[in-house]
């Protein structure tokens, strides 16, 4: 069994009459990155707020590391909140400087680890400049650098890549890949479900205040998967047997339903004598489709 | 411990650096400077020697005008005198003094200082009256010499039976300028607090720096980091003004001219008013009280201005909470002249009792002395409200910081309030 680097039990969290998290339970392996989804309002910046101890839970326990979470773990986690800014007057270097002591890191470590990442993404000539002068790309991308400067086991980005242009957002990606890489483990947050596919490996659903799905992506997809496949043929009709129904049909373009009891090698069988295959494929839902139908089966 | 040192590092450098800040300091005592200088260097330089021209038949008054420092009189004949009416401008007359018996005409193409006739009457009534007492048979010189003034001590006797010397003018002074510079202070720097917030807030860097300090620490770096550069620039301004002050006198004012004026004796009885004047105060606890009030004052408030910040999404909407934030202070700052008529009078006592009133009220009240219980109870209520108003505001505040696009209403305020942490 995989460890798990955070667990959090039966988390309750209460805004006057607002139940903003009603026991919610994840877990995140450790190495892992951990999608964590839901629609708007679902509770999940309360929980990253939480997990950062920005608020504490009415009740529940939260465990870091196999111990429960207490202030000294801030030095351990990076967070990136949705809304984020920086001081518009401050000059970038030292604003970066005074964000990474605020982690707890000394002076001359800040400094040396801050020159390596403004040197690695291209943004070291932006030391001198105020924020204010600057575009919001690249202000993201010093936002980046100082959520990752003190080299946290737990990284929490809230929707990373919103801001930056494909260009950028794909060397971010590239960064979060190679922190994932070197062990550090990432809680994601984001909307856009194509991105979650590519580089989660976990994932949580949380709707309505409640965690209703969590674990890896393809025990999850495969949990979503129902007995269907999309054949398409050359140029000749499909028809229903004793082992699949039609459920839909496009032209050449067959989604077939596998019949109780049988498999997926009984068609093949059936279909192969008298028609020509161009392709036989197995239908998995997309992360979107599980979203939506989680979600509103929820 | 540590982050809240980097707070309140940032704080006061990203402020002690900014452009306005070091205009203000500069500004600030030349101002000061100005205030105290000008009017004793005007005074000075106005005094430059004008020839009073005298047309009179005979020379009943114009022998007995004698010159003075500033005022030169020559009687000139009749024809002269008319020339002169339409061509003052070519001549070095100042003013015509035309005298027909006993009435007196001063002419001149410009606005005739008021000093210079109110001088011309002095001198022109005491020849009069001179005249009419010899008339009357009265010896002058017994007359100068019955001349007699007199000064009255006032002094206050305390509990311990010891008397000091008392001086209302004084401790008025003293007590309005500590009243008007707390007044100040807490006004300035505590609307700054606010503004700091609210910068963080629509910035959106407060959730980055909250997910590495507590809002509390935040909150207090800020205040705290504030009340520094607050201190900075009193005690610049202090310290400039008397730089600035003492050049200016050197520069503008003849030292020589300011001594002669004064003979030694005169110079004693100067210094001894002095320490007269100061005589019946404690200094010593005028001083700590007034940094005492002076800080606890502006640390209640700017928890309060802070809890504002933190609950509005730009400067605009801050209106409907500071209000009655300002209502107290500016109460107090109204009252101070009503008190410092009746220092010790019901009103005086309970707004030097009531937190909001307390720092401005007892400072304009402490140097005509305060009762020692009431000083007591009133720091003690200053230091359990500040501590109260701060914790207050800081559960305002972490919640008020993270609601982006809200507007509150003081019924969302009250929610804040009630959330656990």
């Amino acid at each position: 069994m995989q460890e798990n680097l955070l667990i959090v039990k039966d988390v309750v969290k209460q805004y006057g009459d607002y139940l903003a998290l009603n026991k919610v339970n994840i877990s995140v392996p450790k190495g892992s990155i951990y999608g964590l989804l839901g629609p708007n309002g679902a509770g999940k910046t309360t929980l990253m707020r939480i997990i950062n101890q920005i608020t504490a839970p009415d009740s529940g326990s939260l465990l870091f590391d196999g111990v429960p979470l207490t202030k000294h773990h801030i030095a351990e986690i990076g967070y990136l909140p949705e809304e984020r800014g920086l001081y518009k007057k401050m000059k970038v270097g030292e604003q970066a400087l005074y964000l990474a002591q605020l982690k707890g890191m000394s002076y001359a470590e800040a400094l040396e680890k801050l020159k390596f990442w403004f040197e690695k993404l291209d943004i070291l000539a932006w030391w001198n400049k105020k924020v204010e002068e600057l575009s919001k790309g690249m202000a993201q991308k010093i936002q980046f650098v100082v959520t990752v400067i003190h080299e946290p086991k737990l990284l929490i980005f809230d929707e990373p890549f919103s801001g930056f242009d494909p260009i950028n957002a794909a060397i971010i990606r590239q960064e979060i890949l190679e922190l994932s890489e070197k062990g550090t483990t990432i809680i994601f947050s984001t909307h856009r479900m194509e991105s979650v596919e590519e580089i989660c490996s976990h994932i949580a659903l949380i709707s309505k205040s409640q965690t209703i799905l969590e674990g890896p992506i393809e025990e999850i997809k495969k949990q979503f998967t129902n007995n269907t496949y999309e054949v398409i043929t050359a140029n000749k009709e499909l028809k229903e047997n004793d082992c699949f129904t039609i459920i839909n049909k496009q032209k050449n373009t067959f989604q077939i339903l596998l019949k109780e009891g049988k498999t997926q090698q009984d068609i093949l069988r059936n279909i192969i004598k008298d028609i020509e295959i161009i392709s036989f494929k197995k239908e998995t839902p997309s992360m979107e489709e599980i979203f939506i139908k989680a979600v509103s089966n929820a | 411990m540590r982050k809240i040192w980097l707070i309140i590092k940032r704080e006061y450098l990203v402020r002690v650096r900014k452009k306005s800040f070091i205009i203000m300091t500069i500004v600030g005592p030349l101002l000061m400077a100005a205030l105290l200088i000008v009017p004793t260097y005007l005074a000075y330089e106005n005094q430059e020697i004008r020839t009073i021209a005298i047309e009179e038949d005979g020379f009943e008054f114009s022998n007995q005008l004698e010159d003075t420092e500033f005022l030169n009189f020559s009687k000139i004949p009749s024809e002269e005198a008319s020339f002169l009416k339409t061509n003052f401008e070519e001549s070095a007359y100042y003013a015509l003094l035309y005298i027909e018996k006993e009435n007196f005409t001063l002419y001149s193409n410009q606005q005739i200082s008021l000093s210079v006739s109110n001088d011309i009457e002095n001198k022109l009534e005491q020849i009069i009256e001179h005249q009419k007492l010899k008339a009357a048979g009265i010896d002058l010189t017994i007359l100068a010499e019955a001349e007699s003034t007199v000064k009255i001590a006032t002094k206050i006797i305390s509990e311990d039976g010891n008397t000091s010397n008392s001086k209302a003018e004084a401790s008025m002074g003293i007590g309005f300028i500590c009243g008007i510079l707390i007044y100040m202070f807490i006004f300035m720097y505590g609307t700054m607090v606010m503004r700091g917030v609210i910068e963080e807030k629509t910035s959106r860097i407060v959730e980055v720096i909250v997910s590495s300090v507590k809002p509390f620490q935040l909150m207090m770096g800020k205040i705290l980091g504030v009340a520094l550069v607050g201190l900075t620039q009193f005690v610049l301004w202090i310290l400039l003004t008397f730089v600035i002050a003492t050049i200016a006198e050197f520069a503008f004012i003849d030292a020589s001219s300011m001594t002669t004026e004064l003979n030694p004796e005169q110079q004693s009885i100067i210094l001894s008013e002095i320490s007269n004047l100061t005589g019946g105060m404690n200094l010593l606890q005028i001083f700590i009280s007034f940094i005492f009030y002076f800080l606890a004052g502006y640390l209640m408030y700017s928890a309060l201005f802070a809890a504002v910040g933190s609950a509005v999404d730009a400067e605009a909407d801050t209106q409907q909470f500071v209000l009655p934030i300002t209502i107290p202070l500016l109460l107090s700052f109204i009252l101070i002249q009503p008190i410092m008529e009746n220092p010790d009078g019901p009103l005086a006592f309970w707004m030097s009792i009531i937190p909001f009133t307390s720092p401005v009220i007892m400072m304009v009240r402490l140097p005509f002395g305060v009762a020692n219980w009431e000083l007591a109870l009133s720091i003690g209520i200053l230091i359990s409200s500040f501590v109260l108003t701060t914790w207050l505001a800081g559960k305002i505040y972490r919640t008020g910081i993270l609601m982006y696009g809200k507007k509150a209403s003081y019924k969302e305020l009250w929610k804040w309030l009630t959330y656990k942490e």
